[in-house]
């Protein structure tokens, strides 16, 4: 049966050229990269040079970067490190509402050790006004921390105008990069951006392995402590594999970055322009404007999220949704409530995202299937134009 | 297939007694948009009592949709009596299992056919006791587990 994925945004496939990059450091090269014999050097100058890749991706130095397990573990890392390091010049962190839940469960923790947080709200096209920003500083500010890209309506946020406000104030600015690695142009020093979060299964990299960008200057308490991997910054021996896969993941990142985003915004804007033409009754979440160029967030009115997943899947396609139906807390999209869609509406939302490897006939294939999944959920339907419940 | 047993599958693939009866002689709405999960319930019960027909329309996730499917099946053929006695851990049952989370699915399933027996009963004026203490526009908000 035909395989249609489209769900980059939640992992990608590793890439032959990231895969065959990676190879000989499993069985070959597997030295640990801090012992002082030739295999030992070996990897650690394997780790050299993916970091070298990285920061290139996003114009740092490479001594900026550092290897952690995930992008999550990043997120904790700022989170809990600045908490540490400057809980005697306040208890004030200012994130946002639509951040992802490494943010905000973190936020959760801080909050029981009586650190205080505002959450920023967006507006109708998912976007935070700087001028919130500014307003929410107080003298207990220590930390503001915005997503560059939301993972689940792709919206960019300004984040080189907040990191400007954050600047002016002296407060230390993060931006969670996880979804706009590879997809937006990132240069952290024009942006004047302090910490930022990465991870390598979004851009065709493997899984587990992430990273943190931290200014030069910039020194946080560790979150692992142990021995002295990642300049005494992050303990824990090497996943030389998954860093050099990383690294090759970056390179190409930013080669094809051009190519990339232009592929993607193409299949999006006719995947959207197809569904919003040809299905009745559906509506976009967040502004096309400034958008991940693969994402595609659409309500489909009188049916359910996770019934449509589960039909599309019958057909080969992956897609993930929004609905409470679908995500273990039964807890529905909090991006999508803070977007001010309504709950009904919520529970039928699907997130198509779209990646290097998709293709115009893998989406006609799934418009066709989609517009019999829709028609089979709405006969099933109680629910329709003119029928309120 | 991880999420759904056979069972589950085939019943929101292919489910049973989709749609609505002209002329009804019950209807049940459970549930709401809001929540994520709605099933509407119709039936139509003959001169002995015997639930001859009943259909469904369900506004919810595969769980949803296939415990209205099997308990449309479990009722077709029962008196009312013998309708109202089925319990959500009976539909559960009949499918085989329902991942833990899901189980509310059964619930709702449960009360929107109580709710169609209940309109049923109040508009011929018959009481049972299979709903006494029934509330159709009770809250199913508290009910995880399967009633005993």
């Amino acid at each position: 049966m035909r395989e249609v994925y489209l769900d980059y945004s939640a992992t990608t496939p590793v890439k032959k050229e990231v895969l065959d990059e990676m190879i000989p450091y499993f069985c070959e090269k597997f030295g640990n990269a801090s012992s002082l014999y030739t295999p030992g050097l070996e990897a650690k100058r394997a780790l050299d040079k993916a970091r070298e890749q990285v920061a290139a991706l996003i114009n740092a130095s490479p001594q900026e970067i550092f290897f952690t397990g995930c992008g999550s573990e990043s997120d904790n890392w700022v989170l809990n490190g600045a908490a540490q390091l400057l809980k005697g010049k306040g208890n004030h962190i200012i994130t946002t509402v639509e951040e992802h839940h490494a943010i905000l469960h973190t936020c959760d923790a801080l909050k029981k050790q009586g650190f205080e947080i505002t959450y920023l709200p967006i507006d109708e096209n998912g976007r935070i006004d700087p001028a919130d920003v500014e307003k929410a500083i107080t003298d207990k500010t220590i930390l503001i921390s915005v997503m560059l890209v939301n993972n689940e309506i792709g919206t960019v946020h300004p984040v080189k105008k907040i990191a400007e406000i954050a600047k002016a104030h002296k407060i230390l600015f993060h931006t969670d990069a996880v979804q706009g690695l590879g997809n937006v142009p990132i240069d952290v020093k024009d942006m004047g951006i302090d910490l930022l979060s990465m991870s390598a299964h979004k851009i065709y990299g493997p899984k587990g392995v992430g990273a943190l960008y931290m200014r030069k200057g910039i020194r946080l308490p560790n979150l692992i402590n142990g021995g002295a991997q990642e300049n005494g910054r992050r303990a824990g021996t090497e996943n030389v594999p998954g860093i050099v896969g990383f690294g090759k993941a970056a390179e190409l990142a930013k080669a094809n970055f051009d190519a990339h985003v232009a592929h993607a915004s193409e299949l999006r804007d006719y995947l959207a322009e197809r569904i919003t033409i040809e299905i009745p009754h559906v509506y976009v979440n967040g502004t096309m404007a400034e958008r991940h160029p693969g994402n595609l967030n659409i309500t489909f009115e009188y049916i359910e999220g996770e019934s449509i997943l589960l039909l599309l899947d019958q057909f080969g396609i992956c897609v993930s949704t929004g609905s409470a139906c679908s995500s273990k807390s039964l807890k529905p999209s909090h991006v999508l409530a803070a977007l001010g869609v309504s709950d009904e509406l919520i529970h039928g939302t699907v997130r198509f995202s779209i990646g290097d490897f998709t293709t115009k006939d893998d989406i006609d294939y799934t418009v066709e299937k989609l517009k019999l999944v829709v028609a089979r959920l709405r006969e099933l339907s109680p629910l329709g134009p003119g029928k309120s419940w | 297939m991880g999420l759904y047993n056979d069972t589950v599958m085939e019943n929101f693939l292919n489910p049973k007694n989709v749609g609505e009866i002209e002329d009804p002689d019950g209807v049940g709405v459970y549930g709401s948009p809001v929540c994520g999960d709605m099933m509407q319930m119709q039936i139509k019960v003959d001169e002995n009592d015997v639930i001859t027909d009943c259909k469904f329309k369900t506004f919810g996730c595969g769980s949803a949709i296939a415990s209205s499917s099997m308990a449309t099946q479990m009722i077709i053929g029962k008196t009312v009596e013998e309708a109202l006695k089925i319990t959500n851990k009976d539909v559960v049952d009949e499918l085989g299992g329902l991942p833990a989370v899901k189980i509310h699915c059964s619930v709702l399933a449960d009360h929107a056919i109580k709710s169609a027996i209940y309109d049923y009963a109040q508009k011929h004026g018959k009481t049972y006791e299979g709903l006494a203490g029934f509330d159709p526009n009770a809250d199913d908000d508290d009910d995880e587990a399967p009633e005993e």
